[in-house]
């Protein structure tokens, strides 16, 4: 009992700096990354001296000719003059950001892909071995008669009815199915929106 | 004695309350058929102001108030009905009414704030949700457009090889830190490896050339191919740039999932997909589209949006500016491209929201550093160099030949693109992308300039050449004086005068495929290439020729006073401007490129004359002429309207019409209602006095009739399909045997717009055009004579611009497509046969496009009996 509280009051003291540590932590860790920074000077051609480029990873308060060009290429009394053409510029990158960008990025994709290929290919098989040719179509048919009314009759039932957990997620994957086979209709068979 | 009988019904009685009963004798006035309704409750709220009642005196409202000040707290009749006040997919939105019921919200909220701390937090929540949704899109869409600067730029470079060290950088971020340190092997660095090196395993040579020249076909038709899959299988709307449909939003039409969350996310995947493939396609104007999904998706967390569209919009005006503001890295060049553009109503309020989503996301995106280069574009260029007056006549003529390429281009895409619409070969999306896309790598791969991405192009042409350029467009004689061009700038030349041909007609080509394809950066890059082309040529010219009249005073032997890179970014500026018809937030978006003020001069040069050269073409931008094409409802505000019809021409019911369909205020039943609504497909019915009096009293929807009867159906018992329906405040007086009346006062419109019929319609437009009208009746001596509906006035607009000039009408050849409603002998059509307002899947295409042709047809009046 003492014990499980003693942990608790240790927890409570150690949340805010958790807090403070998970928030900073990216931060810390991009600026600390010194792979993430660099200084790129361009040195154009100068006279018998072949036009360079240099890359060092320093801070930008030391990116400059003077630092990052090494070793010089000319003696002592042209330094001035062949760094005053050079020109340094400092970059930084976040190569975590990169990372992780690229990373969900593709997985979104394959994802995306995966559940494209279930829809076009895997699911009708299924389908149609599970229930037969008919349910599928007639699914789509009876969901209310031609007439105006029915519409109200649907606006009204979509406020009221209250099914569970996974009915609601069937009828909210049936209704989005619904509706991008009408978006679908009307840009590529009937051209009235986005031709 | 109508009170007594109205006791007599038992399940009514709590509905009137003293004043109800006191108002009745009123109602014996009634008798003369002259309804004197200024005695209610309702009017008394309009001398009152906001400061007496919360109720409103414009009784329109449902779902949000009461709709009229009596208190009737046990009144189960008064209670909104769900559902009443929204809209219909493809249906325009009442401005006015949204606008109403957003100020009687407001004093709700107002009135209640000083009960309870509660409700006055809830009173600050509401007052401070306009700033956080705009935040929260202004988050969402600048690290959405990080996400897609990234990726696309990895995928980009995909094409030609992969970094080995490190598979998720792009060819820049994987020679990060190489020290390959001279300036001929600058690109090359041993972790990034072309494909012939890892296939072949050789990195020059023809077999090497021809391995590299195969996978970047592949790549590039894989892309496209994903982008057009995805597109196709999860969400059509997310095609196209998007900004044709985002105006016509803005201006008050309702697009069922065009802003949802499906679309944000395949628009955002495909996008990337689609700018890697190499077409010739911009993300710039898609951001715009993604920032207004954030701002639709994140106004669902704010009733204050949710529930009203007119509120929304404001949200998404916002949203289009932090859009420009991510694409561009210009937030000031993104509001006024709200402004300019996209927005169709911009209070001031929606100014300074704007201005800071635009400033959340460009400071999110700035933060997010995707380029590594600090900047929010890749093709960020800072000049230093003056320019000169007489450089003005080049400007100028680059000015010129971007209002030429405009014109040429939104006609010949516009041609292309009804080809596509009207014609079987737009059966085929995915075929045509392909068959783009292959066409595109083939051609652009043995061009370097075409090859590789278009926005580093642009960069490429915009950077003037320095001792540190190596690029084959500075490869100058004299390095020092940079002014004697080499032959690598005559072969630059020729491959750039390839790349201008080839740009120019994959791009009519493209834009309109079904993918997510912009505008901005193709017409940017046909600009930079003939404006670079100009800019050297003035050079070369200087160069030659000093001792002329006009270089004598500034171009001195030796010295550059010609920068063509400032050539290309006006080139640039000018072609967008001759395509978009933009001008002031055009200017500022190039500027804040350039950071540069001493080029506005000769860009606002540049772009005034595109436009007006693109004017004299056609007085359209592209985004113009493709919601023409589409036949959206969209009533410009900037057309002007000079001729002399008069409103009784343009009404509908026209003379050889049947008559209008009208719906009297107390002596009707459902069944009767029911009949009227089935046999029209008109979306409101004004609501008269008596048939023999033709006296207007308001205005009933459609939508808001259907669902309150069937909602009556449903909670109220007695109602059978002889009972009576009353529009007025109390119910008519009834035999004692007949069925509880129905009560549909809550949805009617008291105060519908009318106009007299001999109100010139030069008015008529403006009033459509200031308030956001949906319809406006049109009354002769207080008689309801018809109705002029947005569509009406697109149409009428269209047909006086077939007298004049016979281009384009899309609208209404699209119009004529379908059967009209009304059958040749001028009966309405049964509505059961070809319309519903419920949609089959199979088969509710055809209705629904009936439905969309003449949702606004709310047709009656018979001109003739006048």
């Amino acid at each position: 009992m003492f014990n499980g509280s003693s942990t608790l009051q240790s927890l409570v003291k150690l949340l805010p700096f958790t807090f403070v540590t998970l928030l900073t932590n990216p931060l810390t860790r991009y600026y600390i990354n010194s792979e993430d920074i660099r200084c790129k000077c361009i040195c154009p051609p100068y006279r018998e001296v072949e036009g360079q480029i240099y890359k060092q990873n320093v801070s930008l308060k030391d990116c400059n000719c003077l630092h990052v060009v090494d070793p010089m290429p000319v003696d002592g009394r042209d330094v001035e003059a062949y760094c005053l053409r050079c020109e340094c510029k400092y970059e930084e990158r976040s190569s975590g950001t990169i990372k992780f960008t690229i990373i969900m990025y593709l997985s979104i994709l394959g994802l995306l892909l995966l559940y494209m290929v279930y829809l076009t290919l895997l699911e009708p098989i299924l389908k149609r071995r599970l229930f037969g040719h008919s349910q599928l179509i007639q699914n789509y048919d009876d969901v209310g008669d031609q007439q105006p009314f029915a519409n109200a009759h649907n606006v009204l039932s979509r406020s009221h009815s209250r099914p569970n957990m996974l009915n609601k997620v069937e009828h909210a994957q049936q209704r989005w199915r619904r509706q991008v086979q009408e978006q679908r209709k009307s840009v590529f068979d009937r051209h009235v929106v986005l031709s | 004695m109508e009170s007594e009988q109205l006791y007599h019904r038992g399940y009514c009685r709590n509905s009137y309350n003293s004043i109800a009963s006191a108002s009745s004798d009123e109602e014996l006035l009634d008798g003369a058929g002259v309804i004197m309704d200024f005695h209610t409750t309702e009017d008394d709220n309009l001398l009152d102001g906001d400061a007496a009642s919360p109720g409103s005196n414009y009784n329109m409202s449902n779902g949000g108030g009461a709709p009229s000040s009596t208190t009737h707290l046990l009144d189960f009749l008064e209670e909104p009905i769900p559902g009443v006040g929204t809209y219909d997919d493809f249906h325009t939105i009442d401005w006015v009414r949204e606008k109403c019921k957003d100020r009687e919200r407001h004093r709700k909220i107002n009135s209640k704030k000083k009960e309870s701390a509660w409700e006055f937090t809830k009173s600050l929540y509401d007052a401070w949700s306009g700033w956080l949704v705009v935040t929260l899109t202004g988050l969402a869409s600048g690290a959405l457009a990080g996400l897609i600067d990234i990726a696309a730029d990895w995928m980009n470079d995909l094409k030609e090889g992969v970094c080995l060290s490190a598979l998720w950088f792009n060819h820049e971020q994987c020679c990060w830190t190489s020290n390959e340190t001279t300036f001929a092997e600058r690109d090359k660095c041993p972790q990034w490896k072309s494909w012939a090196e890892l296939i072949l395993g050789q990195a020059e040579g023809p077999g090497s050339y021809i391995m590299n020249y195969f996978m970047y076909i592949y790549w590039a038709l894989s892309f496209a191919f994903l982008a057009v899959c995805l597109v196709k299988v999860f969400a059509p709307y997310a095609c196209g740039s998007g900004i044709p449909e985002i105006k016509t939003i803005l201006s008050g039409f309702i697009i069922r999932g065009y802003l949802g969350k499906w679309t944000l996310m395949i628009k955002t995947i495909t996008l990337v997909l689609a700018v890697a493939s190499g077409l010739s396609l911009g993300k710039e104007g898609p951001l715009v589209h993604v920032a207004c999904c954030c701002g639709n998706i994140f106004s669902y967390l704010f009733p204050k949006y949710s529930k009203n569209e007119a509120k929304k919009r404001e949200v998404l005006s916002a949203a289009s500016a932090a859009g420009v503001s991510v694409a561009f890295g210009a937030p000031i060049g993104g509001v006024l491209f709200s402004l300019e553009e996209v927005s169709y109503y911009f209070p001031l309020k929606t100014l300074w929201r704007s201005f800071f989503a635009a400033l959340v996301a460009a400071f999110v995106l700035r933060s997010i550093n995707p380029f590594g280069n600090s900047r929010l574009v890749l093709f960020y260029v800072e000049y230093h160099t003056p320019w000169y007056l007489f450089e003005l006549i080049p400007f100028i003529l680059l000015g010129v030949f971007g209002g030429l390429w405009g014109a040429f281009f939104i006609r010949a895409n516009i041609a292309w693109c009804r080809r596509r619409k009207s014609t079987r070969f737009g059966k085929y999306p995915v075929l045509e992308v392909i068959l783009v896309a292959a066409i595109t790598a083939v051609v652009a791969f043995p061009n370097p300039y075409t090859r590789q991405n278009t926005s580093e192009l642009i960069k490429e042409l915009f950077t003037d050449c320095g001792p540190l350029e190596t690029s084959q467009l500075c490869q100058y004689r004299s390095q020092m004086t940079g002014n004697d061009a080499g032959p690598g700038v005559y072969s630059a030349m020729w491959q750039l005068c390839l790349a201008l041909i080839f740009k120019i007609i994959m791009t009519i080509f493209t834009f309109g495929l079904k993918v997510p394809s912009g505008l901005f950066i193709p017409s940017m890059a046909i600009g930079a290439i003939a404006g670079r082309i100009v800019g050297i040529a003035m050079e070369q010219l200087a160069y030659y020729h000093h001792d002329w009249f006009l270089f004598k005073e500034w171009c001195e032997v030796g010295a550059d006073c010609i920068t063509p890179g400032l050539y290309a970014m006006v080139g640039a500026a000018a072609c967008l401007g001759g395509v978009t018809r933009m001008t002031v937030s055009l200017v500022v978006i190039v500027f804040e490129l350039t950071g540069g003020l001493e080029y506005i001069v000769p860009l606002m040069a540049a772009v005034m004359t595109s436009k007006w050269v693109g004017d004299a073409f056609g007085r359209e931008g592209i985004y113009e002429s493709h919601i023409r094409l589409n036949g959206y409802p969209f009533l410009d505000a900037k057309e002007e309207f000079t001729h002399t019809t008069l409103a009784r021409e343009v009404m509908r019911p026209r003379r050889s019409d049947p008559p209008l369909a009208v719906m009297t205020q107390d002596d009707m039943t459902v069944e009767e209602l029911q009949a009227t609504i089935n046999e029209t497909s008109y979306n409101g019915f004004p609501v008269i006095v008596s048939k023999e009096s033709q006296r207007l009293v308001g205005f009933a929807l459609r939508r808001d009739i259907t669902i309150a009867i069937e909602n009556a159906r449903r909670k109220q018992e007695g109602i059978l399909p002889n009972s009576r329906v009353y529009f007025t405040q109390h119910a008519p007086t009834l035999p004692a045997d007949s069925p509880r009346p129905l009560k549909l006062r809550s949805i009617l419109d008291m105060s519908p717009f009318t106009v007299t019929d001999h109100t010139p319609m030069e008015i008529v437009v403006d009033i459509f055009r200031k308030l956001g009208l949906r319809q406006c009746l049109v009354t002769h001596n207080g008689i309801v004579l018809g109705i002029i509906t947005k569509k009406n006035i697109l149409e009428h607009l269209e047909e006086l611009k077939q007298h004049t000039e016979p281009l384009a009408a899309s609208w209404y050849y699209h119009k004529k497509r379908y059967p009209s409603p009304h059958g040749s002998n001028g009966k309405p059509r049964s509505r059961v046969h070809h319309v519903q307002l419920i949609r089959s899947f199979q088969d509710g295409w055809g209705g629904r496009g009936e439905d969309s042709e003449d949702e606004e047809e709310v047709g009656l009046l018979d001109s003739s009996n006048l």
